[in-house]
């Protein structure tokens, strides 16, 4: 596996080294992901593609906390992560998940919903963080006390974004942001993500199966599969063709529409 | 092969409407949509609520909202008003429909064999029933039929899921199948693989195919002909080959809005919604 040494000694927000995430034991043990390595600089977009099963989610919710058994070395924001992290270093890393349909609890109010990261965290000022956070998300102050059930899915995305950046986070995990969601609202929310990235500095990791969405929002991104990262290329590389590992090459083929002559020749991998 | 020197469309719909209601009032989910199809691949494309899915459900009495329409008919035969056993030659044998999502569409505690079976036991029993089955597992290139038609769901990738999900829909032979998001829950190289299926089986088994999907790019590329769908209507006929000159401003944005790879912008544009798409379209 090739690593990309980002340029300047500064030091990167997020650093991952030889990870490796395994579940079960012997015949029935899975290794999810296998010696997985990349750092993302402060303020940047890094992107992780692949298939379902490539490992790609498993990463990200090592790095957010949700997964405590993992090897290797992580670090975010020169801090190493351990087993337990400090809830200082907690409140610096935030998700936003797939289905925003399952991702917010049906019987919590919106303000219900961002309040909560506040009181965990002992965060005071609660009523004007919660205002200023569905304004920056462009959801107007009559949502406040509404119902998931009454928002569209792009709505209950834009909730999620909120409740991901109340805290103040650096870094923000995003599994598959717009999956769910219609192209027209897929377009409104990654806009969403672009502008908020630039106001506050915040830096992305975005996993995604679609090599549009992450070619869009990152400027370099890992292709993974069956766990490990089979390569590493720029957005460039992936607009000008120029990757090297046949499997990536295949990926992008299939990105580009129906075409059953190119779908014949699919190897198995 | 069964009608493959019939002319003329296979279904014809005019002036389709379903109505719902609601205890906040009568919702008009599906309104005046007309087309007729023969033996080629149409798409209904649209964003969720357009009404593209109650569509595909309504030519198979399946929507539980109210259905009138001047005219809905497969090959001739009027599809209003028939009765349950009038139902049960057409629905699963003559016109099939397949799901999104695998998962939820095949049955937990069957296994795929028995699922096949089943389907097929109105045409054929014992031995015969199982060669067809395999024979369908292997249509939809599974390669190992066998340990597939022994298989529980669970046992099953996505993708595999989906393709004994399409040798189920297929083992009747029907001459139109409607394939709601067939491949939306599906890996990007999966879903290809399936789409070529379907498309190899509309070729060679001169089946029509209904493509639901919201997917306008997929389309494009694998369809014949494209309606586009919005609050309920048919904004626009289009063939595949020509969407990119497509007139009305709602089919122009949804194929701006998808990130592309090779043109890359700073941001995407964003549909801006006109009222007046609401209102009814000319015929």
């Amino acid at each position: 596996m090739t690593e990309i040494v980002t340029e300047s000694a500064a030091q990167p927000m997020i650093e991952i080294r030889d990870l490796s995430i395994s579940f079960g034991q012997g015949a029935d043990r899975v290794d999810a992901v296998k010696n997985v390595s990349f750092t993302v600089a402060p303020g940047e977009s890094y992107g992780l593609v692949g298939e379902s099963g490539s490992g790609k989610s498993t990463i990200l919710r090592a790095l957010a906390g949700l997964n405590p058994f993992w090897s290797g070395h992580m670090a975010i924001a020169g801090q190493k992560l351990a087993a337990k992290r400090p809830r200082a270093l907690r409140r610096l890393v935030q998700m936003v998940f797939q289905d925003p349909y399952g991702s917010l609890h049906p019987k919590h109010t919106v303000d219900h919903i961002l309040s909560e990261p506040l009181a965990i965290h002992g965060v005071e000022d609660v009523e004007t963080r919660v205002r200023a956070a569905l304004d920056r998300v462009g959801l107007g102050p009559e949502f406040r006390f509404r119902y998931p059930h009454q928002l569209s899915g792009g709505q209950r995305q834009r909730v999620a974004i909120a409740r991901a950046l109340i805290l103040e986070p650096k870094v923000v995990l995003l599994d598959e942001p717009t999956s769910a969601l219609d192209v027209s609202i897929q377009a409104e929310v990654l806009n969403l993500l672009t502008d908020l990235r630039q106001q506050l500095g915040l830096t992305y990791v975005l996993v995604s199966h679609d090599l549009g969405v992450v070619a869009h929002m990152c400027a370099r991104l890992s292709i993974m599969r069956t766990g490990e990262v089979v390569e590493t290329a720029s957005a460039d590389d992936l607009s000008e063709g120029r990757l090297l590992h046949a499997y990536s090459r295949q990926l992008l083929i299939a990105s580009r529409g129906y075409d059953p002559a190119a779908i014949a020749a699919f190897g198995d991998f | 092969m069964r009608g493959l020197m019939e002319k003329g469309p296979i279904l014809e719909v005019e002036k389709l409407n379903i109505r719902f209601n609601t205890p906040v009032g009568v919702v008009h989910a599906v309104r005046d949509v007309s087309f007729a199809m023969g033996r080629e691949k149409l798409a209904i494309v649209g964003e969720s609520g357009s009404g593209k899915s109650q569509t595909g459900r309504a030519i198979l009495g399946l929507t539980p909202g109210k259905v009138t329409a001047e005219k809905l008919a497969f090959h001739g035969q009027t599809l209003i008003g028939l009765s349950e056993q009038q139902w049960r030659t057409i629905r699963g044998k003559r016109i099939a429909m397949v799901m999104q999502d695998p998962k939820y569409s095949l049955n937990p505690v069957m296994t795929i064999g028995e699922q096949l079976l089943e389907a097929a036991r109105e045409i054929k029993e014992g031995a015969a029933a199982r060669q067809h089955a395999l024979g369908m597992l292997a249509a939809v290139r599974i390669r190992d039929p066998e340990r597939v038609f022994r298989a529980w769901p669970h046992e099953l990738s996505g993708g595999m899921g989906q393709r004994a999900m399409i040798a189920m829909m297929l083992m009747a032979e029907p001459e139109l199948l409607i394939a709601d998001e067939p491949t939306s829950a599906l890996d990007v190289t999966v879903r290809l693989q399936v789409l070529a299926i379907l498309d190899d089986l509309v070729k060679t088994r001169h089946m029509g195919l209904i493509f639901i999907s919201h997917d306008l790019n997929l389309v494009r590329t694998f369809c014949d002909r494209v309606l586009v769908m919005y609050a309920g209507q048919v904004l626009e006929k289009l063939t595949a080959s020509e969407l990119a000159e497509a007139r009305h401003p709602y089919t122009r944005g949804l194929l701006a809005c998808p990130p592309e790879i090779d043109q890359r912008r700073a941001r995407l544009p964003v549909l801006q919604r006109d009222p007046s798409w609401m209102e009814p379209v000319r015929p």
